[in-house]
């Protein structure tokens, strides 16, 4: 396991990485019916977690599969079949005028991203030899330093518990 | 053939991809439920941001920053699909631009 989370992120591997994350995300904009749509997240999110794991962050890297891809997406699945959407409904989930304008916001969002980016290049730093982002050092992290922000994450996802039941319960 | 050694700018200029495409998700689909899934995508777009940035400051506070993230996420995702989940089976509508009203 060390030379694996040791080594600096092989440039090939990144690229293979990167093509599947990206290709993953244009199949959610384009998908026709919302059910490859959320199989595509499922391609971007297994890539973005490997590039984690490559980026020294394993426990990030497992939790992104475990509760992303494990638990958010499934609800998602649920939610999509649940609905039973109509082919006529989907027919009309797509505007020209509203692509045209969305397009042309993003991809000036995204020229102005590059031009702060392209002159600050900079190298990762050689690995620390110490453990970085296992489970160990993370979690006495969390309940130290971060113990406060930790219980109000815990009430956080307890109000959505609470609030998804609220609403989805047809009589309380 | 060697490939030039990746860099921060490389991880962040993905992460801005992938951040634009989401972007453009939520702007031009009308579908209540891709767009509550492009969200999903911008906010992995900004963890890949914050992990990179982690490695290369040698700081484990990015890392805790994305465990945060993935709080929030999980808990926007469950009220916003039942939120959703309600307003088709009460309107039997699934664009977002159709809806004129929450209350009934």
């Amino acid at each position: 396991m060390k030379p694996f989370f040791h080594a600096m992120v092989h440039p090939g591997l990144f690229y293979i990485l990167s093509a599947l994350s990206v290709a993953g995300a244009l199949g959610i904009i384009l998908a026709r019916h919302p059910v490859y749509a959320v199989l595509s997240l499922v391609v971007t999110l297994f890539g973005l977690s490997a590039l984690f794991a490559a980026l020294h962050a394993p426990f990030v890297a497992m939790i992104q599969i475990l509760v992303y891809a494990g638990a958010v997406l499934i609800l998602f699945l649920f939610v999509v079949m649940l609905l039973d959407i109509t082919p006529e409904t989907l027919l009309r989930s797509r505007s020209w005028t509203s692509v045209l304008a969305g397009g042309a916001l993003a991809l000036f969002f995204l020229f102005q991203l590059a031009q702060v980016l392209c002159p600050t290049v900079s190298s990762f730093p050689a690995a620390k030899n110490g453990p970085m982002g296992t489970t160990a050092v993370i979690g006495e992290s969390l309940f130290t330093t971060y113990a406060l922000p930790f219980e109000v994450a815990s009430f956080l996802l307890l109000a959505g518990i609470i609030g998804a039941i609220v609403l989805a319960k047809k009589k309380l | 053939m060697t490939l030039a050694p990746i860099t921060l700018n490389h991880v962040l200029l993905l992460s801005g991809i992938l951040f634009t495409i989401g972007l453009i998700g939520v702007m031009t689909r009308r579908n209540l439920l891709l767009i509550l899934l492009s969200l999903e995508l911008l906010l992995s777009a900004a963890n890949l941001a914050f992990v990179a940035f982690s490695r290369a400051l040698g700081n484990l506070d990015g890392q805790i920053m994305v465990f945060f993230v993935m709080i929030v996420a999980a808990a926007e995702v469950t009220v916003g699909l039942a939120i959703a989940l309600l307003l088709v089976r009460h309107s039997g509508k699934i664009n977002a631009d159709e809806f004129r009203e929450m209350k009934w």
